[in-house]
């Protein structure tokens, strides 16, 4: 699947496309199939959204959603340093898939 | 190509002025022209040029004009610098992709008139001319710097 | 140490009011992302992995109790309750919100701090000797000519769009503890046979993707024309560095395809120039800014330590340095706990070393490029107590110079440009090497490690250096070896194929075990790498 993420104007926080708006989980993504393009430079000339990008992604057995490059699954989660500093997720198995 | 007038802004086109004479409306010519024609007066550098080229035909110059075609490409700071220092007191117009954040670096290198692509917002523009009331370094706008006025006394 | 006067004071208050104003206007949309970066990044303020990260400077690593006491405040106000501190004397915050950010820097602005050109591609913060001021061994505190060159670089006119970023460091011993010649610029002061104070220039070096050793390029710059001829060296680069290819824009490139001979007279020819404009500040300056810079009160005292407590000894041993005063020492505060992330401090370590700064130190601080903090003048009566206090902040760790005292990059964990992290080695090596007691056996030994070709973690000039790269979107790691910094400054060479992680980390302790195997009285690990060349260590690694 095809998603979205980009981060916050304000805050910088690392945000996914959920189809409505943007959300801080990575399981929140949805698949935009070919309207990434319209979505991006829509949202980011609302400045809803900064310097966004659509990645490939998977929806593993339980439902979470796993980008496919390493650098994006870093950015789902937080520092793999810092794991108190995580994002808030119910994916307890979010560690074990990022590297 | 095509003719020399097409090369230059026109005085229209200058958004913020820094004298009192009158704005030059001549046919612009690029460095080499300039070099090998003996009556231009007045010449665009672009960034890939060398503004030492044009050094001994500053007599007869009353405008040079340095296209900045992106702003991130800081050469022209140099050339106007440059032909400040070998005492040219024409005009010198900053044009192309100049913003708000531009104007004030590019007064301090002896910048008097500004083209810019896109119009700036009037106020900002005034604001960020006037954004740094001291300086540190000796420029081609011949202010005291901060080091001069510590040790003026 | 410097402090501002009205003038500095209004400067950095300026800037921070130029800031608010430029990031009003990109949350309002009349900046694009693409017109505010540049201008955002002259501010230090990155958009990195997880969030912006704001680099504040350290001008030539030097800053009081009342700064460091202002850097845990804003890690705690605006960030999550730690700062990183970076091999330029820098110290970067991860997670500053956009809409903070200009308030974080009037907090900045209120104790004479500012993240000014700490980004973009202008003259960066210029970094100095860690003990500049305290070593037995410098012919003069270089600070004085690092701070006139801060005000020199500072919003300069002409050199804010440069081709591509640009480092300067000034050191003023035959001991390089700055890394001056992997510097766009580097500047030893010296003094010539007459007696007079001198500046020597260096000029292309860097490490990168393309690591060079920056070859001199003026012997004797005499010190009342140092400005003027590092203004003629920028304006060279500016006008020629080329700007076609992203990652051919440094000044390094330029030497290395001009010629250091090519270079030098086209400088030479610029200088010969601004002397007759005149673009050197008052020769006063330069006094004025020295007399902030005189020595504290030092007092004699005992010059002997009690060394009865081993761990003390230790420390003593690892994590001091000589100090001109022969009743004081300089004392190395280690960012490197075992296992801990290299140069990571949190506030309340912040604070601490703070309040021992304004005890024992005559009020005064350093960071070090090697990611640590530095006391740089402590007496030796004192010592007991500062290592006491040290330790019970998980600060005391004695591993200065040791392959503990690993210098990594944030890596993959928190920055946008790093393809495999950085950060886990470090910790999983040090745990290894502090487990297996062979930290004590090897002795000096720089490792660094770097998550990009981009080279932040000085890779190239690691007595050993890690690369690590993305291969097929799986991390892996290049093993070089035989680069330093210092004075005797080399570049490191890859020994072969990369590894994986645990591959990488076997690779180190298979390294060492030939040097161990190898190595001659007194040799440093480097030393018997460069005797007996690469061959062995290939041979362990790949035979």
């Amino acid at each position: 699947m095809r998603i979205l993420t980009g981060n916050d104007l304000r805050s910088g926080a690392v945000v996914w496309w959920n189809g409505s708006g943007w959300s801080l989980f990575v399981d929140d993504a949805v698949d935009v199939g070919d309207d990434a393009e319209e979505i991006l430079a829509r949202e980011e000339a609302a400045r809803r959204v900064n310097v966004p990008y659509a990645i490939e992604a998977s929806i593993d057995e339980a439902g979470h959603v796993r980008p496919a490059h390493i650098k994006d699954r870093v950015r789902a989660l937080g520092p793999t340093v810092r794991r108190d500093l995580a994002v808030p997720t119910a994916d307890k198995t979010g560690w074990d898939w990022v590297i | 190509m095509g003719n020399a007038r097409d090369l230059g802004t026109s005085p229209d086109e200058v958004q913020f002025r820094f004298r009192d004479d009158e704005p030059v409306d001549h046919g612009t010519v690029t460095v080499d022209a300039c070099c090998d024609q003996t009556n231009a007066t007045a010449v665009r550098i672009e960034p890939g040029d060398d503004a030492r080229l044009i050094l001994p035909f500053l007599y007869r110059l009353a405008l040079v004009e340095v296209n900045f075609p992106v702003f991130g490409d800081g050469r022209g700071y140099s050339a106007a610098r440059i032909l400040r220092e070998a005492g040219f007191t024409g005009e010198l117009r900053a044009v192309g992709d100049i913003g708000i954040d531009q104007l004030s670096h590019m007064r301090r290198c002896g910048f008097d008139s500004f083209a810019p692509d896109k119009r700036l917002d009037e106020d900002a523009a005034r604001r960020a001319f006037a954004t740094w009331e001291n300086v540190y370094q000796r420029a081609a706008d011949a202010r005291r710097t901060i080091a001069d006025k510590r040790h003026e006394a | 140490m410097y402090r501002y006067d009205q003038y500095d004071q209004a400067m950095v208050e300026a800037r921070v009011e130029e800031f608010r104003d430029q990031a009003r206007r990109r949350l309002e949309g009349k900046l694009s992302e693409d017109q505010f970066k540049p201008l955002r990044l002259m501010n230090g303020l990155y958009l990195q992995l997880h969030a912006y990260m704001l680099r504040v400077a350290i001008p030539y690593g030097t800053l009081n109790s009342r700064q460091m006491e202002a850097l845990a405040m804003i890690a705690e106000k605006y960030d999550r309750g730690y700062g990183h501190f970076t091999t330029r004397q820098n110290i970067q915050y991860n997670w500053i919100r956009l809409e903070d950010a200009a308030d974080a820097l009037a907090d900045l602005a209120s104790v004479e701090m500012h993240a000014i050109q700490t980004s973009g591609n202008c003259i960066r913060n210029i970094s100095s000797d860690h003990f500049a001021g305290a070593a037995a061994d410098e012919v003069i505190d270089p600070r004085p000519y690092a701070e006139l060159l801060r005000q020199w670089s500072s919003f300069h006119p002409e050199f804010t769009y440069l081709p591509r970023k640009f480092k300067i460091a000034v050191i003023a011993s035959e001991k390089d503890r700055a890394a001056m010649r992997l510097h766009d610029i580097g500047i030893r002061i010296v003094r010539n046979d007459a007696g007079e104070v001198g500046a020597q220039f260096y000029a292309g070096g860097g490490m990168g993707r393309t690591p060079m050793i920056a070859p001199l390029i003026r012997d004797f710059v005499p010190i009342d024309q140092m400005i003027t001829y590092a203004e003629a060296a920028l304006r060279v680069y500016n006008r020629y560095g080329r700007r076609d290819n992203k990652y051919k824009a440094r000044i390094k490139i330029l030497v290395h395809e001009l010629g250091a001979e090519e270079y030098i007279r086209q400088v030479e020819e610029e200088f010969a120039h601004l002397l007759s404009v005149g673009v050197e500040p008052p020769r006063e300056e330069l006094a004025r800014i020295a007399a902030h810079f005189t020595d504290p009160p030092f007092a004699d005292g005992p010059k002997t330590i009690d060394r009865s407590d081993p761990d003390f000894a230790l420390w003593v041993d690892r994590n001091t340095h000589r100090h001109k005063h022969d009743a004081y020492v300089s004392a190395v505060i280690s960012l490197k706990p075992v296992g801990g992330i290299p140069g990571d401090a949190t506030a309340d370590q912040m604070r601490i070393v703070a309040r021992l700064a304004k005890l024992y130190s005559f009020d005064e601080l350093r960071v070090m490029h090697t990611q640590n903090l530095l006391l740089p003048h402590v007496a030796i009566k004192d010592l007991k107590a500062v290592w006491t206090a040290l330790d019970a902040a998980g600060l005391g760790a004695p591993n200065m110079d040791t392959i503990e005292d690993i210098i990594a990059c944030p890596g993959l964990d928190y920055c946008s440009l790093a393809n495999a992290r950085s950060i886990p080695l470090a910790q999983r090596i040090s745990e290894r090497f502090a487990e297996t007691g062979r930290t004590d056996v090897v002795g000096e030994l720089k490792l660094k490690i770097s998550g990009c070709i981009n080279a932040c973690g000085h890779h190239h000039a690691g007595h050993i250096g890690i690369l690590g790269v993305d291969k097929k979107g799986v991390e892996n790691y290049q093993l070089s070896l035989g680069g330093s910094e210092a004075e005797d400054v080399s570049l490191a060479k890859i020994t072969g194929p990369g590894f994986d992680e645990d591959g990488v980390i076997a690779a180190v302790e298979k390294v060492t075990d030939v040097y161990l195997a190898a190595r001659a009285d007194g040799e440093r690990f480097l030393d018997t790498y460069r005797r007996i060349g690469m061959e062995p260590f290939k041979e362990a690694l790949y035979g």
